[in-house]
């Protein structure tokens, strides 16, 4: 299997556990000490110390997750869903057991009633571990981020 | 004309305050085009030509920098035909602002610079040096410790005044630092809320809510913070912003206090315990004692604001540098811009609490407003319908101590807030006129 085959299945496999809201399984595609980020500007070079939408490691997940499952988290009640698209990956560099590639995502959501589209770039800093790829960092850059937005952000995107 | 003095009671409010649009009209020209409004800090606009296009009311307006260091604020309208003269949210125009359309252009306080082909207007009616061809400006712009306002009345009170004892939002943010001064962090996120304005205003001060709203949202980060605190013995800050929703039950509010200003500004006082006993809040009060001595550090750190809502208009938490501007899009549409500061002079360590709660509370990935923005919604839909025509802020009404025209509640969850804002609303939509 080539490299970017490999990313490849990583990128969908993620996709899909964020469209099934296998919060856990999406988490767990994260190394112990791996980082969300979507940034609050497209010129940012770091998540430490500066303002984003996201920047959250594993712990911040899970205080995401359980708050999107827990019973009382009432904007969970009107149905929503995701659908992600992800293509034109290119792997940026492969050495070692490090990976970075980027790709570009698309992805509508439904929520009571209402559509929204969100569209970016991802880039994948990825480690090939005995479990299979892991991320160490994923950064995401949304072209309409910078927004207002129509209500917020509730999961990953 | 609307009959408004009959849809505000001192305990009630009818429910068409909220859904009308007629009403919404009003409101626009009587409370958000007259009084003032908040439109940027000073470190927004460092430079002379640094610009911020803001909203005032309905009107586009632009803060900037003029070339003899003064804030202006100035009609986003070129006198010529009406074109928009800046695009963009924000710039550096230079030393002139230039009419994309025919070039006419202007000096930075609004005056008539030039016009690219100045004959043609002998024996017209528009005289370009009389001041006809300037920019609009803003009726009058003031700023304190900083933070700018304008207001596009020329009548009122002047800023401080209007402010009132509600200008502790800007000294309890700045004299938390050294220095004595904020500087802004230049991003701006901005949420829409679907639903009217005054929903908003009314949730910043309703200390019945966070326990109930907020349970997810302060049970996971409970959950998580209890899991760090047993495996390292410590959990950063950010948790306690968190866990706070689910650690301060519903009779705890009560125990906070809500004090109520003339104009319809309010307190909610502090609820989260900011001051833990770490090495960089120590680090922090070392830097405050050598700026102002032990007893003037004590003081100030010892101010205990949550909240203070500015009205109409602004909501500031000054013990974490937020700060939320409120700008009216419709009856049922409301857009905040959400900025924080840094206090200058202070640790780098103090600046990420500002920092943490800005991403987590107050981003667009907001793991706490995206409940309030929920129950907004369903505010404004359930108002909407003819299932009851009032709405209640009955609670603890007759209870509140009333002194020199301010009104401290002697409970938490007293709605004095509400009464409070309503009772300016009907006073500057003019039926106490």
């Amino acid at each position: 299997m080539s490299t970017r085959d490999e990313v490849e299945a990583f990128l969908f496999r993620q996709a899909e556990l964020l469209d099934g809201k296998s919060w856990q399984g999406f988490i767990d595609l994260f190394t112990p000490d791996g980082v969300y980020w979507m940034p609050a500007s497209p010129e940012q070079t770091t998540w430490d110390g500066v303002p984003s939408i996201f920047a959250e490691d594993r712990n911040l997940m899970t205080v995401r997750m359980k708050r999107l499952t827990h019973p009382h988290a009432w904007s969970q009640a009107p149905m929503w869903g995701t659908s992600h698209l992800v293509g034109n990956v290119v792997v940026e560099s492969d050495e070692g057991d490090e990976i970075v590639a980027r790709s570009r995502f698309h992805m509508m959501e439904f929520r009571r009633d209402a559509s929204r589209h969100f569209a970016g770039s991802y880039r994948h800093h990825l480690r090939r571990t005995p479990e299979g790829l892991r991320l160490k960092l994923q950064r995401v850059d949304m072209v309409n981020g910078q927004g207002p937005y129509e209500y917020v952000l509730q999961a990953w995107v | 004309m609307l009959d408004v003095a009959r849809l505000v009671e001192p305990d009630r409010v009818h429910r068409s305050v909220y859904t009308d649009p007629a009403i919404f009209d009003r409101e626009i020209a009587e409370i958000f085009e007259k009084n003032w409004t908040y439109v940027g800090h000073d470190s927004q606009i460092r430079n002379p030509g640094d610009y911020w296009a803001v909203q005032v009311g309905r009107q586009p307006m632009i803060l900037v920098r003029h070339q003899d260091g003064t804030p202006r604020v100035l009609y986003n309208r070129c006198p010529h035909r009406g074109n928009m003269l800046v695009g963009n949210l924000r710039g550096n125009t230079g030393k002139v602002f230039s009419c994309s359309y025919h070039m006419w252009q202007f000096h930075t306080d609004g005056k008539l610079e030039s016009l690219p082909i100045p004959r043609g207007y002998e024996g017209t009616r528009l005289a370009p040096e009389s001041g006809a061809c300037d920019i609009k400006r803003a009726a009058r712009v003031a700023s304190y410790r900083g933070f700018i306002f304008c207001s596009l009345s020329p009548e009122g009170p002047g800023l401080e005044e209007w402010l009132g004892p509600a200008k502790v939002a800007f000294d309890d943010m700045c004299d938390r630092a050294p220095e004595g001064e904020v500087e802004i962090v230049a991003n701006c996120f901005r949420v829409i809320q679907q639903s009217n304005w005054k929903i908003f205003l009314e949730n910043q001060l309703d200390a019945q809510h966070p326990s109930v709203t907020h349970e997810s949202t302060g049970r996971a980060a409970l959950e998580v913070q209890r899991e760090l605190e047993r495996e390292r013995g410590s959990y950063p800050l950010d948790y306690h912003f968190l866990s706070a929703f689910a650690t301060t039950s519903i009779p705890k509010w009560d125990q906070f206090q809500t004090i109520n200003y003339p104009n319809g500004h309010c307190i909610l006082t502090g609820y989260m315990g900011l001051r833990p006993r770490d090495p960089d809040t120590l680090a922090y009060e070392a830097a405050m004692t050598r700026a102002y001595g032990e007893k003037r550090m004590e003081e100030i750190l010892g101010v205990n604001n949550h909240h203070v809502l500015i009205y109409p208009g602004l909501s500031v938490q000054p013990p974490l540098q937020q700060l939320r501007a409120v700008r009216p899009l419709a009856v049922d549409k409301t857009l905040t811009e959400i900025w924080h500061f840094r206090l200058k002079g202070a640790p780098e360590a103090i600046y990420r609490r500002a920092l943490g709660y800005y991403n987590l509370v107050n981003s667009p990935s907001t793991l706490v407003n995206a409940d309030d923005l929920e129950n907004f919604w369903k505010c404004h839909q359930g108002l909407s319908s003819d299932g009851g025509e009032w709405v209640s802020f009955h609670r603890h009404a007759g209870n509140d101590d009333e002194a020199d025209g301010i009104v401290t509640s002697r409970f938490g969850t007293s709605e004095a807030p509400m009464r409070n804002q309503f009772r300016a609303w009907k006073d500057m939509m003019g039926a106490g006129r």
